[in-house]
C-alpha cells in the first residue's frame, strides 16, 4: 500500500519498524494527512461514532460472554446473576443492551446523511452497498442478542422473526425446522444465536474495514455533494477532523451514559424481565425500536397478491409481508441506480430534499405504527345512524383483539363507519416509501432542475460566510 | 496533538492551545483508565463466589488413622486424623533438614487434626496418600505422582521439585467435632 | 433545510414520546406516580421503609410468592448487621445434600442461600392457587409497566366488582390489572403486620413499603448506578466543553 516512497520518522522505534512493516506510513497516510473536504457539518461525526459504538460492543459483549450461559436453563439467571453478583456487571450489560439502541441511532443517522447529501452515488455505490451490508449485519446480530436473556420478548421475538421464514413457499417450513435445530424455539436454537450472535461482529468489522478501504479509495463526500479539486478544498483529517469527531463522540457519550445510569430499561421492554415461557404469549409482542418500521411493513401486507375479482393468489399476504421487509431494504441496496439524477446534494435539490424528508417523516410514523396494536383505531366517523356506529364502538371497545374477520363481519352490518387504523396508517405509509425509491426517484433524475451548484467546496464555503454575513446585518 | 499543523499569529495563542490541548488529552486518559477498571473487576470473583469461601466439615465419623478429602473454593482440602505415631513423627523431625522450615505445632490447631490444601505447591497436582492403598512417599505422608515430590506427616516437602509445605488454610474449630475451613 | 430537518425530527420525537404511553393504557387504569426516595438522578433507598417492607414481605407475599433470585447475604443492603441476617437464614430451612449416605437433608439456611420457595416447583404453586401461578418477585418492578407505582397500585386498588364484570370463583376484581381480573386475593388488611418504628400499620403504608423492598429486590445496584452516574456526567460534560474548546482552537486559524 505505501510502495517505496516513505519520509522517514525521527524515532528509532518507530523508524525500525516502519521500514520493515509500514504501519506508521499508512496510519499517517490514512488518518493523519488524508486530504478531508473542509465543509463538514456535524452529521459527519456519526461514522466514528458508529466506529466507537461498535468497538464497544465488542468489549463489553466479551466481557459478558465470558459469564452468560447459553442454555435455556440457565439463561436467565446466568444473566441475573451478571446482574446481581458479578463485580460491575449490571453496568457492563447495561452499557450492552443501550450500546445496541445507540449503535442503531449512530446508523440510522449515518444513512441518512448518507441519503440527504447524495453519498450513495457515483463513484461511491460500492461504498454504500458495503454500509447497506453492515446494516443488514447488525440487525442480524441485535437480533439474536435480544434472544440471549431468555426472557418473554427474547423467546417470543425469536419465534415471530424465525416463522417468517414458513412464508417460503414449499420448503419453508423445513426452513424453519433448520434454523430451530428442533420443532420449535428450544436449546438448540439458542445455542446456535449465541454462536451467531459472538461471531457476527467480527465479520461487520471485516466489511468495515472494507468500507473505509473503499471509502479512502474515493475520498468523502461532503455537504455540497461537490468533489473537493485541490488543496484549497481539502483539510488534514488530523487535527482537525480527529478533534472534531472527539467532540462530536463525546457529547454522544454523555447522552448514551445519561441512559445506561438513569433510564437503563427505557428502550426495553418489561417482559423480557419475565422468563421464557413457551405456553404464554405476552399480551404485546413488540420489537424492539430499531426494528419497528420494519415491522409495521411486515404487517401492512394484510392482503394477497392475486388477480382481482378471481381466486387467482400469487402471493399469500404472509409471504407478501417478508417481501416487503426485505425488499424495503433491497430498496437501500439498489438506491444508487434509481438515483441517477448528476446533483448530490439535497441542498441544491429542493424537490428531492422535501420528498426525502417526508419520507424520513414516514419512517417515523412506520415506526410508531409498529409499536401500536394492528387492531388501534385512530379516527373514525360514521354518515348514517349514529346507533349503528355506537354498536360498532362498544365492540371495538370490549373485544380488543377481536380477529380481524369478526371486525369484517361488524363493517358489513354497519357500512356507514369510516375509519383510520393502524393498519391502515401502516400501508399508506408503506406505500410511500416504496413509491419515493421506484417512481419519485427515478422521476426526479429525469425532471428536476436543480439549484445552481458551486464551482468548489472552497466556494461553497466562502458563498455560506457571506449569506451568514448578509444574515446578521 | 501539537501546534506544529499550526499557523499562530500571536505568541499568547499557543500556551492556550496547548493548555487545552493537554486538558484534554488528560480527560481521554483519566475516562480511558476509569472505563477499564470495572472490565478488570468484573473478572475477579463475583460476589456468589465470595460468599461461598467457606466451609463446614463434621469430622465425627473420621478414624484415628483416616483422612477425607472435601471441596473448598474448588479445591481438595486433606483432614487427616493422624496417629500418635504419626504425630511423633512430625514432630521430633530436625528442623534443620526442612525445605520450608515450620513447626509441625504452627501447622495443626489440635495435633491429632492436620487439614490442608491438597495441591502440589510444585505446580498444582493432587499429591497421593488420602487413601490406604495409595503411595504416602518416604516420609509416610503424601508423594505427588507428577514430578515426585514426597511429603512428610505433617504435609512439609521433604524430597522433590516442590519450593514450600503443603499450605494450611485459614479454619477454627466451630465444636470439637465440626470445623470451619475459610 | 436545517429549520425543516428539527421541525421533522421534532414531529416524529414526539409521536414516539407517546408510545409507552399508549402502550401502558391498554384497558386498565394507569397506577397513579407516587413519590418514591429511590426515583431522580440522585434517588436513594430508604433503609427503614425496606426493612418494613421486608416485613410484610416476609409475613405476607411469601407465603405464596417465592423471591429466588435474592440470597438472604443480599439484606445487608437494608441496614442488618452479619449476626441479623445470620439469625433471618436461621429462621428458615433449605434442602441440602446428597450426604455421605447419599440422602438429601434439611438444615438451617445460611447467609449465602437464597430465599426458599413457598413451593417445590410451578405446578405445585399453581395446584395450591386454583391454577394461577404467583409470580416470582424478585424482578418484579422491572417486569411490570409501571415499576412500584403498578405495583403499589395494584396492592391497593380492590373494589367491588361493577356490573358487567362478571367473576368466576377465585377472581377479585382490581382495576389496575389488565383487563380488571386478579387471581389473587385482597392481600393486605390495615393492622396486619406490626411496626416496630410506630409507622402507620394502614394498607397504603404496607404496600408502599413492600413496594420500595420489591423495588430494592430489582434494582439492588439503584443506587451505586445513579452515584455513579452523577459523577460520570459531570465528568463528560466537562470533557465535552474542553473538546469543544480544542475543536475550535484548531479550527480558529482556518477563520
Amino acid at each position: 500500500m505505501a510502495g517505496g516512497q516513505r519520509e522517514k520518522f525521527k524515532n528509532p522505534a518507530v523508524e525500525w519498524i516502519d521500514s520493515r512493516l509500514p504501519v506508521f506510513t499508512l496510519m499517517q497516510k490514512e488518518y493523519g494527512v488524508f486530504p478531508t473536504p473542509k465543509n463538514f457539518n456535524y452529521f459527519w461525526n456519526f461514522g466514528a461514532i458508529a466506529m466507537f459504538m461498535l468497538v464497544t460492543m465488542i468489549v463489553t459483549g466479551i466481557t459478558l460472554a465470558m459469564q452468560y450461559t447459553a442454555d435455556t436453563a440457565l439463561a436467565f439467571d446466568a444473566t441475573e446473576r451478571i446482574m446481581r453478583d458479578v463485580n460491575y456487571g449490571w453496568l457492563i450489560r447495561y452499557i450492552h443492551m443501550n450500546g445496541a439502541s445507540f449503535f442503531f441511532i449512530a446508523v440510522y443517522t449515518h444513512i441518512f446523511r448518507g441519503m440527504y447529501y447524495g453519498s450513495y452515488k457515483q463513484p461511491r455505490e460500492l461504498l454504500w452497498i458495503l454500509g447497506v451490508v453492515i446494516f443488514l449485519l447488525m440487525m442480524a446480530t441485535a437480533f439474536m442478542g435480544y434472544v440471549l436473556p431468555w426472557g418473554q420478548m427474547s423467546y417470543w421475538g425469536a419465534t415471530v422473526i424465525t416463522n417468517l421464514f414458513s412464508a417460503i413457499p414449499i420448503v419453508g417450513d423445513d426452513i424453519v425446522t433448520l434454523l430451530w435445530g428442533g420443532f420449535s424455539v428450544d436449546n438448540p436454537t439458542l445455542k446456535r444465536f449465541f454462536a451467531l450472535h459472538y461471531l457476527l461482529p467480527f465479520v461487520i468489522c471485516a466489511v468495515v474495514f472494507l468500507h473505509v478501504w473503499a471509502l479512502h479509495v474515493t475520498g468523502s463526500n461532503n455537504p455540497s455533494g461537490v468533489e473537493a479539486k485541490g488543496k484549497q478544498d481539502t483539510l488534514p483529517f488530523h487535527p482537525y477532523y480527529t478533534m472534531k469527531d472527539t467532540f462530536g463522540l463525546v457529547v454522544f457519550i454523555t447522552i448514551y451514559a445519561a441512559f445506561v445510569f438513569f433510564l437503563p430499561n427505557a428502550l426495553g421492554h418489561p417482559d423480557n424481565y419475565i422468563p421464557a415461557n413457551p405456553l404464554v404469549t405476552p399480551a404485546h409482542i413488540v420489537p424492539e425500536w430499531y426494528f419497528l418500521p420494519f415491522y409495521a411493513i411486515l404487517r401492512a401486507i394484510t392482503f394477497d397478491i392475486g388477480i382481482p375479482f378471481t381466486d387467482i393468489v400469487f402471493i399469500e399476504a404472509k409471504l407478501g409481508g417478508v417481501l416487503a421487509m426485505f425488499g424495503a431494504i433491497v430498496m437501500l441496496l439498489i438506491m444508487p441506480w434509481l438515483d441517477t439524477h448528476p446533483v448530490r446534494s439535497a441542498r441544491y435539490r429542493p424537490q428531492f430534499k422535501k420528498l426525502l424528508l417526508v419520507f424520513v417523516f414516514g419512517v417515523f410514523v412506520l415506526g410508531y405504527a409498529g409499536s401500536q396494536p394492528a387492531d388501534r383505531v385512530y379516527w373514525q366517523t360514521c354518515i348514517g345512524s349514529e346507533a349503528a356506529c355506537a354498536v360498532d364502538d362498544h365492540h371495538g371497545e370490549v373485544a380488543h383483539a377481536a380477529p380481524a374477520g369478526e371486525d369484517h363481519a361488524a363493517e358489513e352490518k354497519a357500512p356507514m363507519v369510516l375509519k383510520v387504523d393502524n393498519t391502515m396508517l401502516a400501508q399508506f405509509f408503506t406505500v410511500y416509501y416504496f413509491l419515493f425509491f421506484l417512481v419519485l426517484l427515478p422521476l426526479l433524475s429525469r425532471k428536476e432542475v436543480a439549484l445552481p451548484i458551486p464551482e468548489s467546496i472552497h466556494q461553497a464555503v466562502l458563498d455560506k460566510k457571506a449569506a451568514k454575513a448578509a444574515d446578521s446585518k | 496533538m501539537s501546534a506544529d499543523t499550526a499557523k499562530t499569529k500571536s505568541t499568547q495563542e499557543p500556551t492556550r492551545r496547548e493548555f487545552l490541548n493537554l486538558t484534554g488529552a488528560a480527560f481521554g486518559a483519566v475516562g480511558t483508565a476509569a472505563v477499564v477498571w470495572p472490565f478488570v473487576s468484573s473478572l475477579n470473583p463475583a460476589a456468589d463466589t465470595l460468599a461461598m469461601s467457606s466451609t463446614e466439615v463434621d469430622l465425627s465419623p473420621i478414624e484415628k488413622g483416616q483422612s477425607i478429602t472435601v471441596m473448598w473454593r474448588g479445591k481438595p482440602v486433606f483432614i487427616r486424623h493422624r496417629t500418635e505415631a504419626e504425630i511423633e513423627d512430625a514432630r521430633s523431625v530436625d528442623m534443620a533438614v526442612l525445605r520450608d522450615k515450620q513447626d509441625d505445632k504452627d501447622r495443626a490447631q489440635k495435633p491429632e487434626w492436620l487439614v490442608m490444601v491438597g495441591v502440589c505447591t510444585h505446580l498444582g497436582c493432587v499429591p497421593l496418600g488420602q487413601k490406604e492403598t495409595e503411595s504416602k512417599g518416604d516420609f509416610g505422608g503424601w508423594f505427588c505422582p507428577c514430578h515426585g515430590s514426597h511429603y512428610d506427616t505433617s504435609g512439609r516437602i521433604r524430597k522433590g521439585p516442590a519450593p514450600k509445605n503443603l499450605a494450611v488454610p485459614e479454619y477454627e474449630f466451630l465444636s470439637d467435632t465440626t470445623v470451619k475451613i475459610g | 433545510m436545517k429549520k425543516s430537518i428539527v421541525s421533522v425530527l421534532f414531529v416524529a420525537f414526539a409521536m414516539l414520546g407517546s408510545v409507552n404511553i399508549a402502550h401502558a393504557a391498554g384497558d386498565a387504569v394507569k397506577p397513579p406516580k407516587m413519590e418514591w426516595s429511590f426515583s431522580g438522578p440522585f434517588g436513594t433507598y430508604d433503609k427503614a421503609a425496606l426493612q418494613r417492607g421486608f416485613l410484610v414481605f416476609k409475613s405476607v407475599c411469601a407465603s405464596c410468592h417465592s423471591m429466588k433470585r435474592i440470597a438472604f447475604r443480599n439484606l445487608e443492603a437494608l441496614g442488618y448487621s452479619e449476626g441479623q441476617i445470620k439469625a433471618i437464614a436461621a429462621e428458615y430451612t433449605v434442602m441440602d445434600g446428597p450426604d455421605d449416605e447419599g440422602e438429601m437433608f434439611e438444615r438451617a439456611a445460611r447467609p449465602s442461600d437464597m430465599f426458599p420457595s413457598p413451593f417445590a416447583n410451578d405446578a405445585a404453586a399453581k395446584y395450591a392457587n386454583n391454577g394461577a401461578l404467583p409470580p416470582d418477585l424478585s424482578l418484579i418492578t422491572k417486569a411490570r409497566v409501571g415499576g412500584a407505582d403498578y405495583l403499589h397500585a395494584i396492592l391497593t386498588g380492590y373494589e367491588d366488582a361493577p356490573e358487567h364484570v362478571h367473576l368466576m370463583p377465585g377472581q377479585y376484581y382490581n382495576k389496575y390489572m389488565s383487563g380488571g381480573v386478579i387471581a389473587m386475593p385482597t392481600p393486605l388488611i390495615d393492622d396486619q403486620v406490626m411496626y416496630e418504628d410506630g409507622s402507620p400499620t394502614t394498607v397504603d403504608q404496607y404496600a408502599s413499603d413492600v413496594s420500595h423492598f420489591l423495588n430494592w429486590a430489582a434494582e439492588p445496584e439503584l443506587e451505586v448506578r445513579k452515584r455513579m452516574g452523577i459523577k460520570v456526567i459531570i465528568f463528560l460534560t466537562i470533557f465535552a466543553f474542553v473538546m469543544y474548546g480544542v475543536k475550535r482552537k484548531i479550527w480558529s486559524d482556518l477563520h
